[in-house]
């Protein structure tokens, strides 16, 4: 702090205040405190006790009120510092205790505090006081208060003020001015472009070469030592810190880095290395630790003064920068969001050492909690620190520390194109004390003995407070609510298959735009039309299945389930929300034997690279898994309309008979007679009896993933010859028929609408319409659609009920709404592709877990479910 | 939907003044959910049919079931039987459209309306649950010849045998008031089901409508049970009216001889559910347990008897369902507890097999009828998270005995419990799964018998006690 006391003399005195932090205004009532106030700063920026005696009594002079009054100061001030607001507080604050209180809130909230002291005489006050209508301040008040001031004004100072000015008589304080400054993290205005550093630990040849890979010509003294780097199109490097300690040359990163900093072409906060290094060299007792005795002695080769610039260097480096506009954070060990652009010790700890709590594991390093999974803010936050062997965006933050030293890699991050840039380090400098591991990865892993199947109820967003999760996906974050959450853990915890097996849930999709056609809900042109306006010109046409949707894991033995999935086991079939999908353990065996003889004898182990695959389709018939639902739901709907209406039909005809009018009754119960038939017809072609495998067919449309790899690249050309040459080896399989549609060409258009009334016109479903290139296919704006379904006129009967095609129900159905539904299409599909690419890369069950926890919360959405 | 009323008196067509309802005119009348149409397929004076013809809008019956919509199907506003099959909507209609005819009066033919006629009511799609006996068992002791003949689920799949629907047709002298009113309220009571809430004048509707002929009813408390959708407090007050009416017209004193089947079954299961509680409790007492974690806490009965402990300074209840922590809300009136009491409780949405901070920091955790809950190939989840991780000093475990189910008529041969129990174990199953979980995570276990110890089969609940 340096806090400082401005003398009396001289006019027109200029008072610095922190433009984001608390200002106190200090005197007796009647010092004029309300009229400085009002020149000084907008009127939102002050919080008046009397106005606040006011809100809570409707009087400003009821002395009774003064308690609940000053709860309401605190608590607006605390509001808007939270907010990181300048906040003036304009009450008499002449007692030591109530200026207390507000400078603890200002800490509280991690930002500082300012006094501006009205110094008038008692005469001054209360000459003013008496002008004053509205209040009545007997003298004695007055008096009472300047003594109080005039005691603490001495040692005000020791108060916790980052300022403190003191103004003496009228003549001062009209001449004064206020001028906001800026914190020393605040560079805002800085908007790039970046190039940020992860920790180079004194490895000075690898920081040259990643400075020259990104484009900066280093600049050399006369001996050839590398003194600053300058980037042709103006880019600004900044370090995260711990630039010396451990390797080989840690004056000569520091030579480089002071020498960029001070020509303005680098920015650089602190680590905890350059921390304990200032300690070191003024001369405190810290232990030669962690490399810092390698530095030490490094520096006593340097030139005379050289040690002094290091330590001045050192010294002025402050914790954090918040760049960009405030959407970028740069700190040593990382930051949380309510630290974000604030100061105070706590903040400087966190962030040089991270969010840790003075436990040690069992290398004897300090335990380090996961800030990361938990971070929500939507700054991006760049750091270092903890040694990882991959950087990765976790939660908009990114990990830049690729341990170099320890032989791993330097990595600089392009900001803001968000690409990372790394060069190898040129040798293990130095051994690590403990493993590197993912950073953000818990101790789990696919097959772990410890912990089997076991996540962290944070990374869903349970822990009830309020805000869910946010999954970081290759193609955008992907928010999932609270509420949404919470809806899908009971079926996760009680319903699900193991965890483990669960490496993907299928998106839903949303059917084409409804029909320009008025006799009809849905037809292949809005699709068509749907896809060319979002530039994806080459779509396919795959024929919809009507069964239960599957995904089955199959392993070409028990050591690929142990490695990969869970042990003792082969393989799993699960359901679209992830429960298993058969109940009888073994129909699953079946059905996973004979896909597993048929990838055999189909070759597709060796062509895929692989032991273990896992196939996204639809498991028919559909009344192998929904017959209970057929049964109580659609056939029964059938018996009471073939028992009821024929009845009616021979009422109405005695009725009839008779010489009765009923006009149109008669036509209208036909015609529901008609209804159920084609009714009834729809759902028995879906019906057929299987017993345990026994009847099963299985039409897989896409592999999903094998060791190492998704297929979500891949074009559906190439999942349809899977899944043929699969089915000519595996009875079980069926084929897909299908359709490549040039969505631009009028003819092939036509054709498409042909084929689709085929296959719906021999009891078809449909078909889903989707990009040619597959599941990653790129849209106008991001992701394309992973799929549109086109329902076939009779299939609907289904959904929407037998008697949905007449014109009067038909008409009210079109106002149906697709937004929701397609957006959250996208939404689940950015999730299954992101948790795929995770499963292959191999990363903890709880990062796979995250986003397919996200695709059932997300599936809690309340949509219509007829779409 | 159809109703028919044949009468087969002299002059037949008279059941046009008893019905309100002109033999040669074709009326309709709206509903909420519809339109019924009232016409006459033969009038003649030996025989006299009316067809009451509900049509159902399924758009406005969609509009208005919101809230009774089965939550399990979520097509079911689209696909449903309600347009076909007669239930509490055709209830409705009859009380509407024959409004004056249910209430016995009749200006015309007073007489008439008091007489016991020879009538005929056919209804072809019923929807009974119980199947035709039920249907001959709530009428026939109303003096009715019944015909109840299934209805095939679908001709096209002739494997699947016969829906849930009957086709009905009753026969006898009745007056047509009393006939009517029978309909009126057993047709819901069939069906199980109402298309609107039922609110507390439903037990208006009831007394009004069978307070003449349900006090004598064999069936009387399963028909008021499920006229009044289960709700307990209605059925007392239904209860106590009719006994009241019963007495004022000196019908002979029968005490209702049967108790609604759920309401003995929720008594008798209290007593071991207590019984568990209890043991529960002296197990967290003999270890000291002053802050305790009720994982699956369910609607919050432990929970409320754990707050009753004036020993136990915390209590924390986790339930994976967001249902379950409402519903315990509600049972412990959290909204109306004292500062100092809720100060004690935290309640919240958590999950066992999750990895939660919030779980650390107790004394003790109980799963109490838990782990049967949880597929087996979860359990290892579980032990980790509650063993491993919030690892207090006493775990205290109670599940079913599989064994003692040989004492309860019905759960032979391996049947469980309840629908939901993925697994029951024996002694030997639980002594070997708490055995290998103590050792594994450095806890010593005793095991206790919860309720009557029966010499073959041991107790009917078996509780472990895990302390480190």
């Amino acid at each position: 702090m340096s806090e400082e006391r401005e003398s009396a003399e001289g006019a027109g005195r200029v008072l610095r205040v922190p433009d984001a932090g608390l200002v106190l205004l200090v005197g007796v009532s009647g010092s004029g405190k309300s009229t400085a106030a009002a020149r000084w700063f907008r009127p939102t920026q002050v919080v008046s006790s009397d106005a606040c005696r006011a809100l809570v009594s409707d009087d400003e002079n009821d002395l009774a009120a003064t308690g609940d009054a000053f709860e309401l100061v605190h608590a607006i001030a605390a509001k808007r510092l939270k907010r990181r607001l300048l906040t003036v507080v304009d009450a008499t604050s002449v007692r030591k205790d109530d200026r207390a209180k507000l400078v603890r809130i200002a800490k509280e909230h991690d930002l500082p505090a300012a006094a501006v002291v009205l110094d008038v005489s008692e005469g001054t006050a209360n000459k003013r006081n008496a002008e004053r209508t509205d209040r009545d301040i007997p003298p004695r008040v007055v008096a009472r208060q300047r003594r109080d001031l005039r005691r603490d004004l001495k040692r005000m100072d020791r108060e916790g003020f980052r300022r403190l000015h003191v103004l003496r008589g009228e003549e001062e304080i009209d001449a004064a001015r206020v001028v906001p400054e800026r914190s020393w993290n605040d560079k805002r205005d800085l908007a790039g472009p970046f190039d940020i550093i992860g920790d180079v630990h004194g490895c000075r040849a690898e920081l040259e070469e990643l400075l020259g890979k990104l484009g900066y010509g280093i600049e050399r003294d006369g001996g050839g030592r590398a003194v600053g780097a300058h980037h042709p199109e103006g880019r600004t490097a900044v370090f995260v810190g711990d630039l010396v300690d451990r390797g080989p040359d840690s004056p000569g990163v520091l030579r480089l880095a002071m020498g960029m900093v001070e020509a303005g072409d680098a920015l650089c906060v602190s680590g905890n290395h350059e921390a304990k290094l200032v300690r070191a060299l003024k001369g405190r007792n810290v232990k030669r630790t962690h490399g810092l005795a390698e530095t030490l002695d490094q520096l006593a080769a340097e030139d005379e003064g050289f040690s002094a610039r290091a330590l001045e260097f050192c010294d002025r480096l402050v914790s954090h920068y918040l760049l960009d506009g405030g959407n970028l954070v740069v700190a040593h060990a990382g930051l949380k969001e309510s630290y974000h652009g604030r100061s105070s010790g706590r903040v400087r700890s966190f962030a040089l050492y991270g969010d840790t709590s003075g436990e040690t594991d069992e290398y004897g390093l300090p335990v380090r909690h996961d800030w990361a999974a938990e971070y929500r803010g939507r700054a991006a936050v760049v750091y270092g620190h903890v040694p990882t062997p991959e950087a990765e965006w976790v939660n908009n933050t990114l990990c830049l520390d690729t341990g170099c030293v320890f032989g791993g890699r330097l990595t600089a991050l392009r900001y803001p194109e968000r690409e990372t840039a790394a060069v190898d380090a040129h040798a293990t400098w130095y051994e690590p004390t403990r493993p590197l591991r993912p950073a953000a990865a818990p101790a789990d892993t696919a097959a772990g003995a410890e912990a089997p199947g076991v996540v962290d109820a944070a990374v869903l967003g349970v822990l009830g407070r309020g805000d869910g999760t946010a999954v970081e996906t290759a193609h955008g974050r992907v928010r999932v609510p609270e509420a949404n959450a919470l809806a899908a853990l009971e079926v996760m915890s009680r319903f699900a298959a193991d965890p483990r097996w669960l490496l993907y849930l299928p998106p839903t999709m949303a059917p084409a735009p409804t029909s320009a056609d008025p006799a009809l809900l849905e037809r292949p042109q809005e699709a068509f039309e749907r896809f060319r306006a979002d530039g994806v010109a080459r779509v396919v046409c795959q024929e919809k299945h009507m069964g239960s949707r599957a995904v089955a894991v199959v392993c070409r033995d028990a050591e690929a389930a142990r490695r990969r999935f869970v042990p003792g086991a082969t393989g799993a079939v699960y359901t679209r929300t992830g429960r298993p999908f058969f109940s009888d353990p073994a129909a699953e065996r079946e059905v996973l034997e004979e896909l597993r003889a048929g990838l055999t004898a189909s070759g597709a182990w060796e062509r895929l690279g692989t032991d273990w695959v896992a196939l996204d389709g639809e498991m028919l018939p559909w009344s192998a898994k929904a017959e209970g639902l057929i049964r109580e739901q659609y056939a029964a709907v059938g018996a009471a309309a073939r028992a009821a209406l024929p009845a009616a039909a021979g009422v109405l005809e005695r009725a009839a008979g008779r010489g009765l009018d009923l006009g149109a009754l008669g036509a209208r119960v036909a015609a529901a007679q008609e209804d159920t038939e084609a009714f009834s017809a729809v759902y028995r072609r879906y019906t057929w009896p299987t017993e345990g495998a026994a009847g099963l067919r299985y039409a897989p449309f896409a592999v999903l993933a094998a060791e190492g790899a998704a297929f979500t690249g891949r074009d559906h050309l190439w999942h349809m010859r899977f899944t043929e040459s699969l089915a000519e080896h595996c009875p079980l399989v069926r084929t897909t028929r299908y359709l490549v549609v040039d969505a631009t060409d009028p003819d092939a258009v036509a054709e498409a609408v042909r084929w689709w009334e085929g296959l719906t016109g021999a009891g078809g479903e449909g078909m889903v319409v989707k990009p040619f290139d597959g599941a990653e296919a790129a849209g106008a704006k991001g992701l394309a659609q992973p799929g549109l379904k086109v329902r076939g006129p009779e299939y609907l009967r289904i959904i929407y009920g037998p008697d949905y095609l007449r014109p009067e129900r038909l008409e009210g159905l079109r106002g149906r709404s697709l937004g929701r539904k397609a957006s959250l299409a996208l939404r689940e599909h950015r999730l299954g592709l992101e948790s795929l690419a995770r499963h292959a890369r191999g990363e903890g069950l709880a990062r796979v877990h995250e986003p397919v926890f996200g695709v059932l919360a997300l599936e809690s959405e309340p949509v219509d479910p007829r779409l | 939907m159809l109703l028919t009323i044949t009468a087969r008196f002299r002059p037949a067509t008279d059941l046009g003044y008893l019905l309100h309802k002109h033999p040669d005119r074709v009326q309709e009348f709206a509903q909420t959910h519809g339109t019924a149409h009232v016409f006459y397929p033969e009038a003649g004076p030996d025989a006299c049919t009316a067809a009451l013809l509900l049509e159902v809008d399924p758009d406005r019956l969609r509009r208005a079931r919101t809230h009774t919509a089965a939550a399990s199907f979520a097509l079911a506003s689209y696909v449903n039987d309600r347009p076909y099959a007669a239930s509490s909507l055709m209830s409705v209609a009859i009380g509407d459209v024959f409004r004056t005819a249910l209430k016995g009066r009749c200006a015309a033919r007073p007489d008439l309306a008091a007489t016991a006629l020879p009538l005929t009511l056919e209804l072809p799609a019923v929807p009974c649950r119980g199947g035709p006996d039920e249907a001959h068992a709530l009428f026939e002791p109303l003096g009715w010849r019944v015909r109840a003949d299934p209805v095939p689920l679908d001709p096209g799949l002739p494997d699947w045998g016969d829906s849930r629907y009957i086709s009905l047709t009753l026969t006898g002298e009745q007056r047509l008031s009393e006939a009517l009113s029978h309909l009126y309220v057993l047709l819901p009571v069939m069906d199980g089901a109402k298309h609107y809430w039922v609110a507390d004048d439903e037990v208006d509707k009831l007394v009004r409508n069978a307070g003449g002929w349900l006090a004598a009813h064999p069936l009387r408390p399963r028909i008021t049970s499920r006229y009044l959708a289960r709700r307990r407090h209605l059925h007392r007050r239904a209860d106590a009216r009719i006994d009241a009416l019963g007495a004022l017209e000196d019908l002979p004193e029968e005490a209702p001889a049967e108790r609604p089947p759920e309401e003995e079954a929720r008594e008798r299961e209290p007593t071991l559910a207590d019984r568990r509680a209890g043991a529960v409790l002296s197990a967290l007492r003999a270890e000291g347990a002053r802050t305790v974690l009720d994982l699956g806490c369910g609607g919050g009965q432990l929970v409320r008897r754990l707050l009753d402990d004036a020993g136990i300074t915390r209590v924390t209840g986790a339930d994976p369902s967001a249902d379950a922590i409402a519903a315990a809300h509600r049972r412990l009136r959290t909204a109306r507890m004292s500062e100092r009491e809720s100060a004690r409780l935290d309640l919240f949405c958590g999950s066992a097999v999750y990895r939660d901070p919030r779980f650390r920091g107790h004394d003790a955790a109980v799963l109490m009828e838990v782990v049967e809950h949880l597929d087996p190939w979860r359990l290892p989840a579980l032990e980790y998270v509650v063993f491993g991780d919030a690892a207090p000093r006493t775990v205290v475990v109670t599940t079913p005995n599989a064994e003692y189910n040989a004492n309860y008529p019905g759960l032979e041969g391996g049947r469980m419990r309840h629908p939901d129990h993925r697994f029951e174990w024996t002694r030997a199953d639980f002594a070997a799964w708490a055995g290998r979980v103590a050792a594994a995570h450095g806890y010593r276990v005793r095991l206790l018998p919860v309720g009557p110890e029966d010499a073959a089969t041991g107790s009917p609940t078996q509780m472990g006690v895990f302390t480190r």
